[in-house]
C-alpha cells in the first residue's frame, strides 16, 4: 500500500468536486493516475479503431459503382483519418505521445475495435457499415461530447459532427440496392445479415460483465451502461430497417409493451471473444497492413523532417 | 508563476525525448468567417510551419469551418499555472464595483 501525501488528498477533492459539478477536469489539472491511464487506454483505442477502420471500406474505393458513390466514399474515409487524429491528440494532452501510442498499435499491445476484423465482401458492405457501424458508433459517442475530459469531449463533439452524414449515406446506399434488382436487394440483405450481430458487439460486453463500467460512470468518462446503449441503437435500427425494406436478422426480435423496448435475441460473445483474442477473419491483415503502410510512409516523414531542418522552420 | 509550459500538453509529454522524425506539435487556431476571432481548434504534428498550416486546412476546415488559419508551435505558450490559479486570478475576485449590476439606480431612470 502506498501512503497518500496531504496535497494529494487536498488535489483529489477538488477533482472529484469538479466531476461532480459537472465541470470538465482540464490537461493540466491535477487528476488521479488511474482516471488518466483509464483515459489514454480508452481514447488511443477508439484513435486506433479509427485509423484501422479506414481499411475496410478503402477495400471498396477503386470499385465504386459510380463517381458520385467513389467521391463520397473516399470523403467518409478521409473523416476516419481525421477522426483518428483528433483522438490522439486528445490523449498526447495526458502525457503520452502519438509515436509512441502508434507502437502500441503495432505491437498488438493496444487494441482496436474488433467490428473492423470482418472482411467487407460486398459493395452493399460499405452500406451496411455506414447504417450499422458509423450508426453504433455515434450511438456510443454522443454521450461521449459531454464526458468529464474536456480535449476527449472536444474531440467527440467534431467527431459527432462529421459521424451523421457517414450514417446517412450508408442508409442511402443500401436503400438504392434494396429498391434494385432482385440480385442488388438479396446483396444488400446479405450484407445486413452480417453486419448486424457484430454492430450489436460494439457496445461491450453485457453490463455484468463489464469489468471498467462502474469506475469509468463515477469519473462521468461513461454516461450510459453497454446495455442500456444497445437498446437504444436496436429501437433506432428496427424502423430504419423497415423503412429500408430489409430484415434484421434476429428471429427474437419483438416489440415489448410493458418495457416500450424492442427485445432481442442472445449475442453470442464467444464470436466476440474469439475476434477479440485475435481469431477474427481479419485480425492479422488488417494489422499488417497497418504496419507496413507506417513502414511505407518512412520516407516521406524522414524527408519532411530533412526539409524543415534545411530551412530551418522547425521549432526543434 | 511556475515556469511556462505548452497549454494543452501535460508536463510529462514535454519532457519526452524527442526522437528522430518527431514532429513537434502545433496549436491550430480558425476564423470561421469575417468578424470573428480566431478560435483554438485543436492541435496536430507537423515539420515545419507551413507543412502544419496545410494539414491544419485538411484536418480542421475540411468543410469550410474558417476563412483563416493560425498554426503556433505549442511549445510557444505560456500558460498560466491551474496549481496558482486561484492566487492567479484572486485581485479581480473582490472587485465588484467593475460590474454594471454593481450599482443601484432608482426605478424610472432609463437608458443608462
Ligand atoms: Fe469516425
Ligand atoms: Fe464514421
Amino acid at each position: 500500500m502506498t501512503t497518500i501525501a496531504p496535497e494529494d488528498t487536498a488535489r483529489e477533492a477538488v477533482f472529484d468536486a469538479t466531476v461532480a459539478a459537472d465541470e470538465r477536469i482540464e490537461p493540466r489539472d491535477w487528476m488521479p493516475d488511474a482516471y488518466r491511464s483509464t483515459l489514454v487506454r480508452q481514447i488511443a483505442q477508439h484513435a486506433h479503431s479509427e485509423i484501422i477502420g479506414m481499411q475496410p471500406e478503402a477495400n471498396w474505393i477503386t470499385r465504386a459503382p459510380s463517381l458520385r458513390r467513389k467521391a463520397i466514399l473516399m470523403a467518409k474515409v478521409q473523416d476516419e483519418a481525421g477522426h483518428g487524429l483528433y483522438l490522439y491528440s486528445a490523449a498526447e494532452t495526458l502525457g503520452t505521445s502519438r509515436d509512441e501510442l502508434l507502437d502500441k498499435l503495432h505491437s498488438g499491445r493496444q487494441k482496436y475495435s474488433s467490428i473492423f476484423n470482418y472482411p467487407t465482401l460486398t459493395w452493399a458492405d460499405v452500406g451496411a457499415i455506414g447504417w450499422l457501424v458509423d450508426g453504433a458508433a455515434i450511438t456510443n459517442q454522443v454521450p461521449l461530447c459531454r464526458c468529464s475530459y474536456g480535449p476527449y469531449a472536444r474531440a467527440m463533439v467534431r467527431v459527432c459532427k462529421e459521424e451523421s452524414f457517414h450514417q446517412r449515406q450508408g442508409y442511402e446506399l443500401l436503400l438504392a440496392l434494396s429498391r434494385g434488382t432482385e440480385a442488388q436487394h438479396a446483396m444488400a440483405q446479405d450484407a445486413v445479415n452480417r453486419w448486424w450481430w457484430p454492430s450489436l458487439m460494439m457496445f461491450g460486453p453485457p453490463d455484468d460483465e463489464s469489468s471498467h463500467s462502474a469506475q469509468s460512470m463515477a469519473w462521468k468518462i461513461k454516461r450510459h451502461s453497454n446495455d442500456e446503449l444497445r437498446q437504444r441503437f436496436v429501437d433506432i435500427c428496427v424502423p430504419q430497417a423497415e423503412a429500408l425494406g430489409l430484415s434484421l436478422p434476429d428471429p427474437d426480435l419483438t416489440w415489448n409493451d410493458e418495457r416500450g423496448h424492442w427485445d432481442f435475441g442472445p449475442i453470442d460473445w464467444t464470436e466476440f471473444r474469439e475476434v477479440l483474442k485475435g481469431n477474427g477473419p481479419c485480425n492479422a491483415q488488417r494489422i499488417n497492413r497497418r504496419r507496413q503502410a507506417h513502414e511505407e510512409g518512412a520516407w516521406v516523414r524522414e524527408a519532411a523532417a530533412a526539409h524543415a531542418a534545411k530551412h530551418g522552420k522547425a521549432t526543434r | 508563476m511556475t515556469t511556462p509550459r505548452p497549454a494543452e500538453t501535460a508536463a510529462t509529454a514535454a519532457a519526452a525525448a524527442p526522437r528522430p522524425g518527431d514532429w513537434p506539435l502545433w496549436e491550430v487556431f480558425v476564423r470561421s468567417r469575417r468578424g470573428l476571432s480566431h478560435t483554438h481548434a485543436g492541435s496536430l504534428h507537423a515539420p515545419d510551419a507551413e507543412m502544419a498550416l496545410r494539414n491544419a486546412r485538411d484536418l480542421y476546415t475540411r468543410r469550410s469551418e474558417g476563412v483563416s488559419l493560425w498554426v503556433v508551435p505549442s511549445a510557444q505558450i505560456t500558460a498560466s499555472s491551474p496549481d496558482e490559479k486561484d492566487a492567479f486570478f484572486e485581485p479581480a475576485g473582490d472587485k465588484p464595483y467593475r460590474h454594471p449590476t454593481f450599482y443601484e439606480i432608482p426605478d424610472g431612470v432609463h437608458h443608462l
